[in-house]
């Protein structure tokens, strides 16, 4: 019997409970964050620059420790040690410029010692399924910003991980080579039965991509709303031009700026005539 | 004309000129030969003296290559030492600097006079010149690391010696490289000063002992022909350095790239 992508059980994967974070310099950077993820969500985290919402996804990926609160990654527990596995996509592409794409994608693997065959196996099909197979032996520097975090995302899924923390990975890149970059991923989140945690401040980007929306808003960093956007799969361009996106689009604008307008508040009273 | 050709032509072409308005002046005014020697009596010198001269460019050659080895596996070992604490970088750099800072010619007496045999004598003082760069280069580089590569490194659960091959020494390497550069002429100068200051009792056979006689003798054919060859070594060992950065860094590293972008 076929069973369809995400129809397994729904485990949480990521238990955030009254997470703070106050950096040394007394910044405050996260206030009181509880966030549930189950297996085969794909959540985005949209709010404005210096929300904190890296933050959160650097303390998911135990990049970061909480100040007070805890962050815990399967607790429900029926999973072996050996399939928790996350894998991060950051801002830039991050290779390593002196090895090929092939190597740079081997990476993780040659760090946990499997062995050559398989992992170069291993690599080939993930470059496969971000459309670099033509490119392993070309040197980051050759590539395009695009292409470079094709690659960057191969090297995330060559481990075939559970969990994908990705954190603005396309806000760098122009918009025709984002919104095809939007359109492969959500096919690879339903491909892969991948549960991704997705950090971006493009209302656009977080409808057509997540199952569900964080809104977070600014200093300190709290979530305002969180948003199921209950719309089918799979989501083809055309999804874009449907009055549906639109109305999801105009929600989050709004709660945004409700966020924003908060901040914003005192002091618009305080210079009132 | 192509930039390539262009590279290697228009230094040659400048060259060529000096050499000829040296040769017109110098024979136009009718300079003795014991205060500006024409660049074609250099010449002359430099064949004439070359079994002399050759064997003194060895003997300071050696001591030069010996030096910059002994600065490249020690400056090498002190920036990783370094770069493993912050507490035993704080602590040592002062000493570091302060080695850097002291003119050799003060304290190369004091080695010759410590240390009997000339030739290690000769060899730790132009060390002791060489080793700076590759020091402060070499742990500038092992820490200019892409903080996002090193979390990448963490998040898979790599060990310390992990880091340490696959990250920060590719990261070092154009940093050692151009701390490599700056070390290899120093060793050459370290060894010719400390030569100097040896005078006739170092080896009584390197390029200043012959230097340091030829002054003496008025001699300064010889002086300039020997001079000429100090250079030339200096030029050349720069030239190896560099092509040993160039297939290092080749394909990578912004300084290597040629044009083709």
């Amino acid at each position: 019997m076929l069973t369809p992508a995400h129809a397994h059980e729904r485990s949480v994967v990521v238990s955030a409970h009254a997470v703070e974070k106050v950096f040394a310099g007394g910044v405050r950077a996260l206030r009181n964050i509880t966030l549930d993820i189950q297996n085969g969500e794909f959540v985005s985290l949209l709010g404005p620059s210096g929300c904190g919402k890296s933050t959160l996804l650097r303390m998911i990926a135990g990049l970061l420790a909480p100040t007070s609160g805890s962050v815990r990654l399967w607790p429900g527990d029926n999973i072996g040690e050996t399939d928790r596995r996350l894998a991060f996509v950051f801002q830039q592409p991050t290779l390593m410029p002196w090895t090929s794409v092939h190597g740079n994608v081997r990476l993780p693997l040659d760090l946990t010692r499997v062995a050559r065959d398989r992992a170069d196996a291993q690599v080939r099909s993930a470059l496969e399924l971000v459309g670099l197979s033509e490119f392993g032996q070309a040197y980051p520097r050759q590539l395009s910003g695009g292409m470079q975090m094709r690659a960057s995302i191969a090297r995330a899924l060559v481990t075939q991980p559970r969990l994908l923390l990705m954190d603005e990975p396309f806000g760098a890149l122009d918009e025709i080579s984002r919104g095809r970059l939007d359109s492969e991923l959500r096919e690879l989140w339903h491909r892969q039965e991948l549960t991704v945690v997705f950090v971006t401040h493009s209302i656009y980007e977080a409808v057509f991509l997540s199952t569900r929306v964080a809104v977070m808003s600014g200093r300190p960093g709290t979530i305002l709303q969180e948003l199921d956007i209950d719309e089918p799969h799979p989501r083809t361009d055309e999804f874009r031009m449907t009055e549906r996106y639109g109305a999801w689009c105009r929600r989050l604008s709004a709660l945004l700026a409700l966020g924003s307008g908060a901040e914003e508040s005192p002091r618009s009273v305080r210079h009132a005539p | 004309m192509n930039v390539r050709a262009m590279r290697y032509t228009a230094p040659a072409l400048v060259g060529l000129i000096v050499l000829v308005v040296w040769h017109a002046l110098v024979t136009g005014y009718e300079v003795p030969s014991y205060l500006v020697p024409s660049p074609l009596l250099v010449g002359r010198t430099l064949i004439q003296d070359w079994g002399l001269l050759f064997a003194s460019l060895l003997v300071t050659l050696r001591i030069a290559l010996l030096a910059l080895m002994l600065a490249v596996v020690l400056g090498v070992v002190i920036a990783f030492v370094f770069v493993q604490s912050r507490v035993i970088e704080t602590s040592l750099l002062p000493y570091a600097v302060l080695l850097q800072v002291t003119p050799i010619v003060a304290i190369a007496p004091l080695i010759i006079i410590w240390v009997k045999e000339p030739t290690p004598a000769l060899v730790i003082c132009a060390t002791i010149v060489a080793l700076f760069p590759v020091i402060s280069n070499t742990s500038i580089g092992l820490r200019s690391v892409d903080p996002n590569l090193l979390d990448l490194f963490h998040l898979n659960r790599a060990t310390r010696l992990q880091v340490l091959i696959r990250l920060r020494i590719p990261s070092a390497l154009p940093y050692f490289f151009a701390g490599l550069r700056v070390s290899g002429g120093l060793a050459l100068i370290g060894a010719v000063v400390a030569e100097f200051v040896a005078g006739t009792g170092g080896t009584a056979s390197g390029l200043a002992y012959q230097i340091l006689q030829a002054g003496l003798q008025l001699n300064i054919p010889r002086l300039f022909a020997a001079l000429f060859l100090i250079t030339a070594a200096g030029v050349a060992i720069f030239a190896v350095i560099s092509l040993a950065a160039r297939l290092a860094l080749r394909g990578w590293h912004e300084s290597e790239l040629t044009a083709e972008r």
